[in-house]
């Protein structure tokens, strides 16, 4: 009787390997977030949304398990680079997903060349990983590149008659590719960029930088800023009492959550281009909102919605493809063809041929909402802008990317 | 002497069997355990040989990683030749930071080389066009031979016992007991007619050769550098490491890069708050055995010694 349980099994085995084996085992998915550092606490919310993601399909997707694997990366690229070893030579995970600093998603990136393992990237912005050095196997679900959102704010910006505006951005990579996106198309739109400011990351005393903005006659200031910088930055910007006299843009990490919750009215009224608006009026981004204040206390970042939307992402691809992780080529194209139908923007979205989303990017203002709370609500709409703007990507792709010095070409 | 060879011996046979006891993930921790041992190793040299506690090694080693990534990387050269520049790099820079900082000794020197990896850090951070700013530089960087896992380790290990053969004749040579001299009595070694600064330079700068040799392996190793390879956490892991081993026993700097790295690795999978765990670690080290782990034990061994040497001698009241 045993024996013939046995032979059965077996042959049900060789008559179809796959299903039973998509079957049997679970998807291990590995998790790759800054618990620890400078960053700890975007990191934190990653993971949170990440897994209420998965909780709320029961940790099942196409029948089979999930199972993830968080790994702290300890906001170094050193550690994350160990971390995704560990995850997939050790763990045996399927696929990756995350990391907030560009330099971590860099470097499990190029680990990631060599192995061939899925690896998704909601947080990860810079330019490049969907662009000029793009990887097939790296893809940026429920994410943004760095230069995507600002071309629209730049657009918008020159139909408010802004004709002069000046940046002050943190010094680093994803800054230089914001201010770039936002100053090539403003420059083409006929307007003129007066001044550019570079400061360090973790300057905690910008009073230099403002003594300048607030004599340079601009009609607009936009700030690109992350984390604890957009904090200090928006209140000194108020206390030096720019905040009446010149207009103030926002990069999409400056006006998020993250850093707004915890602010007064020295940020209202800052305007702000990103696909997630947390006050929008559409009921399945008010649905998540209210989701995400009932588990957490908290309205949603970027952080979260991204990591969020990300999961779902994969989920849906895994439905189409009976959960099956075995060929991570198979899974990639999938999730290259996947149009995401449930996103909490309340819209489909899709990813355009280099592995990056295509948005209807909101214009936001900073607004108290009903409960006193500070949040984004959208003012007006960009439909379907990719990272190419209305460029042609292989004619972009011949400028070389953002810099310090590089900020679009310049004109005649 | 014959201990010695033999501790040699076993610890190359142990981590020559790495490969077949454990899996492959194992395989590269151990590689990060050796390339952070010769780090640890050209900080002790200085440290535990002549006195000198070192702040910039992360610097020296960082300089290395980022010469040999942009030669294969950006400049499109042969990972060997990258690697040989990498080296040659670091020790021009060690020498540079020798001719600056041996005039100085304790917290001056500590805080002397501490600002001079400083340096180096914001160059590497500002000057984007070069290092690739914030964001660093990466690329297939291993050569055409080593991008098996195995076949890297074994290739590190190879150069590692080399390299610790070397420093082991290094120290042990009448260089190195001239070294221990300086260390013991500056003044004293002067008048008897030793140039300390220059055996100071040429420690400085051979440490930084060893310390380049371990960040040209780094670099073939992530195929990845960036700002945080040369920051001060850096140096600061290598001193730690060269510490918890044992500061003046060559051998305990692989101890101690052995511990810290599989303590990471391990403590990390269990929970966030590994960075308290091994800060408590530390601390209790230091609290139970200053002297390292390795030294605690030869240092145990050298009291037993000394008192059954007394016990001995006692006979004659």
């Amino acid at each position: 009787m045993k024996r013939r349980t046995i032979l059965t099994g077996a042959a049900a085995t060789l008559a179809c390997p796959t299903v039973l084996r998509a079957q049997d085992t679970p998807i291990r998915i590995g998790v790759l977030a800054p618990l620890t550092g400078v960053v700890a606490a975007g990191g934190r919310e990653m993971v949170d949304d990440f897994n209420w993601y998965w909780s709320g399909r029961n940790n099942e997707v196409a029948g089979r398990k999930v199972e993830i694997v968080v790994e702290d990366d300890g906001a170094n690229p050193d550690t994350a680079l160990q971390k995704a070893r560990r995850l997939v030579e050790q763990s045996k995970v399927q696929m990756l997903f995350g990391n907030l600093l560009a330099n971590t998603g860099l470097a499990v990136a190029n680990y990631v060349k060599g192995t061939g393992t899925p690896y998704f990237i909601p947080i990860i912005a810079a330019d490049d990983l969907t662009q000029r050095g793009r990887i097939k196997n790296v893809v940026r679900v429920a994410g943004y590149s760095a230069s995507q959102a600002t071309r629209p704010l730049a657009d918008w910006a020159l139909k408010q008659g802004y004709r002069k505006i000046a940046t002050i951005s943190q010094d680093y990579a994803f800054g230089h590719e914001q201010c770039g996106g936002l100053a090539q198309v403003f420059t083409e739109g006929g307007g003129t960029v007066t001044a550019q400011f570079w400061h360090p990351i973790n300057t905690s005393d910008f009073s230099s930088y403002l003594g300048q903005l607030a004599n340079s006659g601009v009609d607009a200031i936009f700030t690109m800023q992350t984390g604890a910088d957009g904090t200090r930055f928006f209140q000194q910007y108020s206390a030096f009492g720019l905040k009446d006299r010149i207009p103030l843009m926002g990069s999409m990490n400056a006006a998020d959550q993250s850093v707004i919750r915890t602010m007064g009215p020295e940020v209202e009224g800052v305007v702000s281009a990103a696909h997630f608006a947390e006050g929008s009026d559409n009921p399945s981004t008010q649905a998540f909102v209210r989701g995400h204040i009932d588990k957490f206390g908290t309205i949603p970042s970027l952080y979260g919605f991204s990591m969020y939307s990300g999961a779902m992402w994969v989920a849906e691809a895994l439905e189409t493809i009976a959960g099956r992780t075995d060929d991570p080529a198979l899974l990639i194209d999938t999730v290259l063809k996947t149009e995401l139908k449930g996103s909490p923007l309340g819209r489909p979205v899709k990813l355009d041929d280099y592995g990056n989303p295509v948005y209807d990017v909101q214009i936001r203002k900073v607004v108290r909402n009903a409960d006193g709370k500070l949040w984004n609500v959208p003012i007006a709409t960009y439909p379907n802008v990719s990272q190419f703007w209305t460029y042609d990507p292989v004619e972009y792709m011949k400028q070389p990317p953002y810099s310090r010095t590089y900020q679009g070409p310049r004109r005649g | 002497m014959i201990r010695g060879v033999a501790l040699a011996g076993c610890s190359l046979l142990v981590f020559a069997a790495v490969p077949v006891l454990l899996p492959v993930y194992q395989v590269s921790v151990a590689t990060q355990v050796l390339i952070f041992a010769m780090l640890a190793m050209s900080v002790d040299i200085l440290a535990g040989y002549a006195g000198r506690t070192s702040l910039g090694h992360g610097a020296l080693f960082g300089v290395s990683a980022y010469v040999t990534v942009y030669w294969v990387a950006v400049a499109g050269g042969s990972p060997w030749v990258g690697a040989a520049l990498g080296i040659v790099a670091a020790t021009a820079l060690a020498a540079v930071f020798a001719l600056l900082a041996i005039r100085t000794s304790g917290v001056y020197f500590l805080l002397l080389t501490l600002a001079l990896g400083m340096v180096v850090w914001g160059v590497c951070l500002r000057w984007s066009t070069v290092t690739g700013g914030e964001n660093g530089l990466r690329g297939a960087v291993r050569p055409a031979g080593l991008t098996g896992q195995l076949a890297f380790y074994y290739a590190v290990l190879a150069v590692a016992a080399v390299a610790g053969f070397a420093a082991y004749r290094f120290v042990r040579s009448p260089f190195g007991l001239t070294l221990r001299g300086i260390r013991d009595s500056e003044s004293r070694m002067c008048s008897l007619g030793y140039n300390v600064p220059l055996h100071l330079f040429i420690a400085f700068t051979l440490s930084g050769t060893l310390a380049g040799v371990a960040g040209a392996l780094n670099a073939l190793f992530n195929e990845f550098v960036s700002p945080a390879t040369v920051a001060l956490a850096q140096s600061v892991q290598a001193l730690l490491m060269a510490i918890v081993g044992g500061i003046g026993t060559l051998a305990g700097a692989v101890l101690g890069a052995g511990v810290i790295i599989v303590l990471e690795n391990t403590v990390s999978a269990y929970t966030e708050r590994w960075p308290t765990v091994m800060g408590a670690m530390f601390v209790l080290l230091m609290i139970f055995a200053p002297a390292g782990i390795l030294g605690s034990i030869l240092g145990r061994g050298r009291v037993l010694l000394a008192r059954r040497a007394s016990l001995s001698e006692r006979p004659i009241p």
